[in-house]
């Protein structure tokens, strides 16, 4: 199986309250921020890779994942970073975050997967900065695929098919989708038994979360193919549809206050708050 | 209140390390955050070592990491430095582990040993599936090993050896010890180095107790009674004392990486103590004793990175002088173990809890100070260094 991954940059999540707003309200000021990945592509990343392998102890690969990122020449970090993790080959669409939106995004990807021609596009469920939660969607819609978003499991069939697992209310509905088709996922994914090539045995289980690059693969990830492509090859209108308006900070948030006892919570509770 | 730079960004290490180096580091630090941290003053407390990760250190590469062909990772020395320093951001023992199997077992073998033994014993230490130690410390010889007693006598074609050995890391869960003994009556230069295989009778690794130190990682003695070593187990290419001090002397650089990563994990840890712990009014962070032994701590800590980078890309070039390695380890570890103590004394009451790192560090480092050449000498052999003379 061939899978194209989609992985975005994003500022260092954990350091969200250092994202500041300049007082001309048109932009989030990043200076000072570190990058990270986006963690559901990372997650993305791990599913792909785990549906292109035996996942046996040593594992081995079956299939080939291609990663893509829209940025800037720094962002080859992230990209050399899933190569050592395991990916076979990256290809960088060279932008900046304020030259897109999901839309164009979007469409570019469907240029570069009908270059590519992966059976499966897997992709985080949104990035964290702007949490839009589109692109697959999008995506999907625009080769005319079908998709399964916020993904919880993925078993690959031998059908030509994969059987995902959504967590919905009250249990998990199932849904077969055939190949080609475009998957999000979300933070369950990378839970022990949760993603199973048809190579790898049903009783296998991973261990939780992201795997780990071997150090020997950092090394290796240099030699590993990394491309560029330009955005106007990609998509032919790079015309943005989301335009913003202005960016302003939530309210500070006050420090909360602790109380004595119970009685003193519930006396708050019906008198300042009045919520009892 | 103005924005507070964290010290890698005052430092601004990253400036020095290539992409591939934040990766190795990046990596590592993940491992120790999700796979070790949560478990690390459990570990401690129980006296556990946590042997159901060796497969994972292995497939990480980080066994016998500095290392090349024979299943090795073959990392540049500020890489695996690097490596080091996370393991022990976790936990000295952790780091004791890889150290011990990477360049006190593994090295002496890749170094002095024959094709045969290469094959034989390399990939399957690299894999974690042999696990080896390093037997020379012994009850009576310790900071002078050249006064040993264990004796290996020729015997047909065997060698047979007597002795103890003693303060043996990864003895008692070992595969394989790599013993020094002496073949003469007594001169050091008749040292040879032994792969002594776990099964070979008369060979035993009892574990020592009740240490208050490296409590993760499991020491033990070596006593040898008449055990009957092949020939083809005998290193070839080693004689003297060089053998033993030149594994040393590669350890002994890992640590010098290594004793930073401890003494960061008390940094953090005292920094977020000292912006949460409020007394007479205000958190003790904005004290101006208290930000003094900040300063002291984040100084050392800078200093000693650079100087263990400094080194470390000389590595890269050529090998290292011993005594510029124990530059490094002497400072590195001398300051590691000051920060410890000063953040513990920051944490009062709360340092010496094992629910903060800072204890088991203090603790772990006191040994760290101790092996590999105690403090003094190091001190002994840069004296010598400088002045030509010998002191010891
Ligand atoms: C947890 C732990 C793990 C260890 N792991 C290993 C291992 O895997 N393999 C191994 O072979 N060994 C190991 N060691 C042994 C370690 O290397 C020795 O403890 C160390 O070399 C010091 O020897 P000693 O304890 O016998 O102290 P001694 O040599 O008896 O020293 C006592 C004191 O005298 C000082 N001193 C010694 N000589 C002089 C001098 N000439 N002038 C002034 N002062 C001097 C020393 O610095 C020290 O303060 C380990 C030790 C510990 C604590």
């Amino acid at each position: 199986m061939k899978i194209l991954v989609a992985l975005k940059r994003v500022a260092d999540p954990d350091n969200a309250n250092k994202v500041k707003i300049p007082g001309s309200g048109d932009r989030v000021d990043t200076t000072g921020l570190e990058w990270k990945p986006n963690p559901f592509d990372e997650y993305a990343l791990e599913a792909a890779l785990r549906l292109t392998e035996n996942g046996q102890q040593p594992k081995t690969r079956a299939g080939e994942v291609v990663v893509v990122t829209f940025g800037p020449k720094e962002t080859e970090t992230t990209l050399r970073a899933a190569l050592a993790t395991g990916a076979d080959k990256a290809i960088r669409v060279d932008a900046t975050d304020d030259q897109l939106d999901g839309d164009l995004v979007a469409r570019a990807l469907k240029t570069l997967v009908e270059r590519e021609k992966p059976d499966l596009v897997v992709m985080g469920k949104q990035a964290v900065d702007g949490d839009s939660n589109q692109v697959g969607q999008i995506l999907a819609e625009l080769l005319d695929w079908p998709q399964a978003t916020f993904a919880a499991t993925i078993e690959e069939e031998a059908a030509g098919s994969v059987l995902v697992g959504r967590e919905v209310d009250g249990g998990v509905a199932k849904l077969r989708v055939k190949l080609p088709a475009v998957v999000t996922v979300d933070l369950r994914i990378v839970a022990g038994a949760s993603v199973y090539s048809t190579k790898t045995a049903r009783t296998f289980k991973y261990n939780e979360g992201v795997r780990f690059a071997a150090l020997p693969a950092i090394m290796a990830a240099k030699k590993k193919p990394l491309t560029e492509v330009k955005l106007a090859e990609l998509a032919a209108d790079t015309k943005l549809k989301v335009t913003y308006a202005k960016f302003q900070a939530p309210p500070a948030r006050k420090a909360g206050i602790k109380v004595k006892d119970v009685a003193e919570l519930v006396d708050k509770l019906q008198k300042e708050a009045k919520v009892l | 209140m103005a924005d507070p730079v964290s010290l890698d960004a005052l430092i601004s290490i990253d400036h020095l390390l290539s992409e591939e180096e934040k990766l190795v580091q990046a990596t590592v630090r993940r491992f120790v955050k999700e796979r070790y941290l949560p478990r690390a003053a459990e570990l401690f407390a129980k006296e556990q070592f946590a042997s159901d990760l060796i497969p994972e250190l292995a497939e990480l590469g980080l066994l016998g990491a500095s290392l090349t062909g024979y299943g090795c990772a073959g990392m540049s020395p500020v890489s695996y430095g690097l490596a080091l320093e996370e393991l022990e951001y976790g936990d000295s023992g952790l780091r004791s582990f890889a150290s011990v199997q990477g360049s006190l077992a593994m090295y002496p073998i890749w170094k002095y040993g024959s094709e045969a033994q290469k094959q034989r014993f390399l990939p399957g230490m690299a894999k974690g599936e042999l696990i080896g130690c390093f037997g020379l410390t012994e009850p009576d010889a310790g900071s002078d090993p050249g006064a040993m007693k264990t004796r290996a006598k020729k015997d047909g074609k065997d060698w047979v050896l007597n002795g103890a050995k003693m303060w043996i890391t990864s003895s008692p869960v070992s595969h394989l010890a790599v013993v020094w003994a002496k073949t003469g009556d007594g001169d050091a230069r008749s040292i040879r180095g032994f792969i002594v295989e776990r099964g070979m009778k008369g060979f035993e690794t009892p574990t020592m107790h009740g240490k208050m130190s490296l409590r993760a990682s499991p020491t033990g003695e070596i006593v040898l009674s008449d055990v009957r070593v092949p020939e083809q187990n005998m290193l070839p290419e080693i004689e003297g004392l060089r053998g033993p001090l030149s594994c040393l002397t590669q350890a002994r650089f890992g640590i010098s990486f290594g004793a930073l990563g401890a003494a960061r994990a008390c940094f953090d840890s005292v920094l977020a103590y000292a912006k949460d712990r409020v007394i007479f009014g205000k958190p003790i962070a904005a004290k101006q004793l208290v930000q003094q032994k900040l300063v002291m701590m984040a100084m050392e800590l800078a200093k000693g990175k650079i100087m263990a980078l400094h080194f470390g890309r000389l590595k890269e070039q050529r090998d290292l002088l011993p005594a510029q390695v124990s530059l490094c380890k002497k400072n590195n570890v001398g300051v590691a173990l000051e920060i410890a103590r000063t953040a513990r004394s920051l944490l009062a009451g709360n340092g010496i809890l094992l629910e903060y790192p800072v204890i088991r560090h203090m603790l772990n480092l006191e040994s760290v100070f101790t092996y590999e050449g105690t403090d003094e000498v190091h001190t002994l052999i840069l004296g010598q260094t400088l002045t030509g003379e010998s002191a010891f």
